[in-house]
């Protein structure tokens, strides 16, 4: 009896903590949807007012004007799908060979991309990268932004993980019934591996969408920028020192990701941990 | 099965067979070594020069460029400022998270709810976090700054005066790397066996004493990747979080390693300068790596 009191207790407690937790976590992305549709009178209330009233639609309407903001959202998406298929393409085909198949030097190779695994080249090799891009002539454009992100350990990792779980007597079944190494990849391999996929793209994806400090720097021109450079450019426009227009961009730069992450989010945490502690 | 029986029945001579896995990592490999090692060779190359603006004359300067960092005084300071906001942010975020990490643990009503709400900030962008807490810490504003007025009677410009440009870093860099690594302990914990879980939390006065004793232990090799992971992130991807928000200011009060890297690489164009910090981030991002792969549990098998 004690004890079945004790645990009602804890539980009280503890989902106390978690409201206020969860609430206080959530809050900044909340509050940013709330000041996007309210009028300067209410973003500038002292004290700060956190109960919206009504909508207002004038800061994003007054985004899109301070910026080129259609534009720079266009080019997020394309940027971002552009890279997640790619990363797609090239894992899974490294994914297969190291999963499937032993050759020389499988090992070492093998090693040299394991090296690479935490290092994001755009941020901890953004001055020689940039000198190649430049020499290439790839200053604002598109290939700047994706072709050097089209491959990654993590996405080879994870598809040779999952293709390792892939029963051999598969392998062996499309052997016999004449399909060679790359339709078996084809045919068999990749539908029995969608979850994986599209576990990989999301995450794919949210990096991409996400990236900062490489699309800045290789996107000289307006009309080549990102959704997420348009943030700091709404920022330090003069005329909006307006946090209902700064707030409009920013929802505009974090819905994408965070509906993705609402609608999956299951299996975001599952392929997150995956390609993560997956032993 | 024999191996020419298997040739014979996969098509194809054995020639084509044995080249096939090369052509597969073709294209990975084209990526990882132009736009990786290439570009870190180039560095290491380009750091013992002195390079014009526009990269056509080049003078050999040994390691004058390492020495001259070494006895830069705003290098050093960045050097301290990034141990500094990178130390405090993965400590905090770590304990922090295990906590969360705990609480959702528990099967109360509601905790899918709570878990989507605590795992949001993982969606967005080290920008879009800037921006946040660039708002919510504003003087005129900001709704934490007004709270942190009437709870602590603190009033400030956070953004602008030290050492509260640090301290609003910091809130956001925990802010935005904090449900990742409450992800990762959650899974951890959903593999420790209910009973130890139970007994360790339910039971007796002391059940945080056995929290800590017991739990975790039995957690570590997840805190150890949590804590490089952490470390990553706090260091390289949080320029994002200062460029938006104090923009390594006042003066350079909040300029970490990397934003002293964008400011010589791009803004002072001085190439062989930002080449010599620009092997050093890297350096160290290999020590990281070797650290983790030396000490953490495998995180990938090869076989």
């Amino acid at each position: 009896m004690k004890r079945s009191k004790k645990r009602i207790i804890k539980t009280i407690v503890f989902e106390i903590l978690l409201i206020i937790s969860s609430l206080l976590i959530f809050a900044p992305i909340l509050l940013a949807i709330i000041m996007s549709i309210q009028p300067p009178e209410f973003v500038f209330s002292y004290p700060p007012k956190f109960l919206p009233r009504g909508f207002f639609v004038q800061n994003y309407i007054d985004a899109f004007k301070i910026v080129p903001f259609a534009r720079m959202i266009l080019n997020s998406a394309l940027i971002s799908i552009f890279i997640t298929l790619g990363k797609l393409f090239t894992g899974s085909l490294s994914g297969y060979a190291y999963a499937n198949f032993s050759f020389k030097g499988s090992k070492i190779t093998f090693y040299v991309l394991f090296a690479t695994l935490f290092i994001p080249a755009e941020i901890v090799l953004i001055v020689p990268l940039f000198r190649i891009i430049s020499r290439l002539g790839w200053t604002n454009t598109y290939w700047a932004m994706t072709i050097p992100f089209l491959a990654s350990a993590t996405n080879t990792f994870l598809m040779q993980q999952h293709f390792k779980t892939i029963p051999k007597e598969f392998e062996d079944a499309a052997r016999i019934d004449g399909a060679t190494p790359m339709q078996y990849f084809t045919k068999v391999l990749l539908p029995l591996s969608r979850p994986i996929i599209a576990g990989a793209a999301i995450i794919n994806f949210t990096y991409a969408w996400n990236m900062y400090l490489w699309p800045m720097i290789v996107a000289m021109e307006d009309r080549m920028k990102t959704v997420q450079v348009a943030i700091n450019m709404i920022m330090n426009a003069e005329s909006s020192n307006n946090w209902g227009i700064i707030m409009a961009a920013t929802v505009v730069a974090l819905l994408p990701t965070l509906i993705l992450f609402f609608a999956l989010q299951d299996l975001f945490v599952k392929s997150l941990v995956g390609s993560g502690v997956k032993g | 099965m024999g191996r020419s029986v298997r040739t014979a029945l996969f098509g194809g001579s054995s020639v084509r067979r044995k080249i096939f896995p090369y052509l597969l990592l073709i294209p990975t490999y084209l990526v990882i070594i132009l736009f990786i090692y290439m570009p870190a060779f180039d560095a290491l190359y380009n750091s013992f020069f002195r390079v014009s603006v526009f990269g056509r004359r080049r003078i050999f300067v040994g390691l004058q460029n390492f020495l001259s960092l070494f006895t830069d005084k705003d290098y050093l300071y960045a050097v301290n400022f990034t141990l500094v906001y990178t130390g405090t942010t993965v400590v905090i975020s770590i304990f922090l998270s295990f906590f969360l990490a705990l609480l959702l643990d528990q099967k109360v009503p509601g905790s899918k709810i709570y878990r989507t709400l605590i795992f949001a900030p993982y969606a967005v962008s080290y920008a879009v976090a800037g921006a946040l807490w660039g708002f919510l810490l504003n003087p005129v504003v900001g709704h934490v700054n007004y709270l942190m007025r009437i709870l602590f009677g603190i009033q400030t410009h956070w953004l602008t005066t030290r050492p509260f440009a640090a301290y609003s870093l910091i809130f956001a860099s925990i802010w935005k790397t904090l449900p990742f690594n409450v992800i990762f302990y959650l899974a951890a914990l959903q593999s420790v066996p209910s009973e130890v879980m139970e007994a360790s939390i339910i039971d007796g006065a002391n059940s945080w004493k056995r929290v800590w004793k017991i739990i975790f232990p039995l957690v570590s090799p997840i805190t150890f990747y949590l804590v490089i992971m952490s470390i990553i992130s706090a260091t390289f991807q949080s320029f994002a979080i200062i460029d938006v928000m104090t923009r390594g200011g006042p003066g350079i009060y909040t300029t970490n390693l990397v934003y002293k890297l964008y400011l010589d690489g791009f803004r002072f164009q001085k190439i062989g300068l930002a080449s010599a910090e620009n092997v050093i981030l890297f350096v160290m991002m290999m020590i990281v790596t070797i650290l983790y792969f030396t000490y953490g549990q495998r995180r990938v098998h090869y076989q």
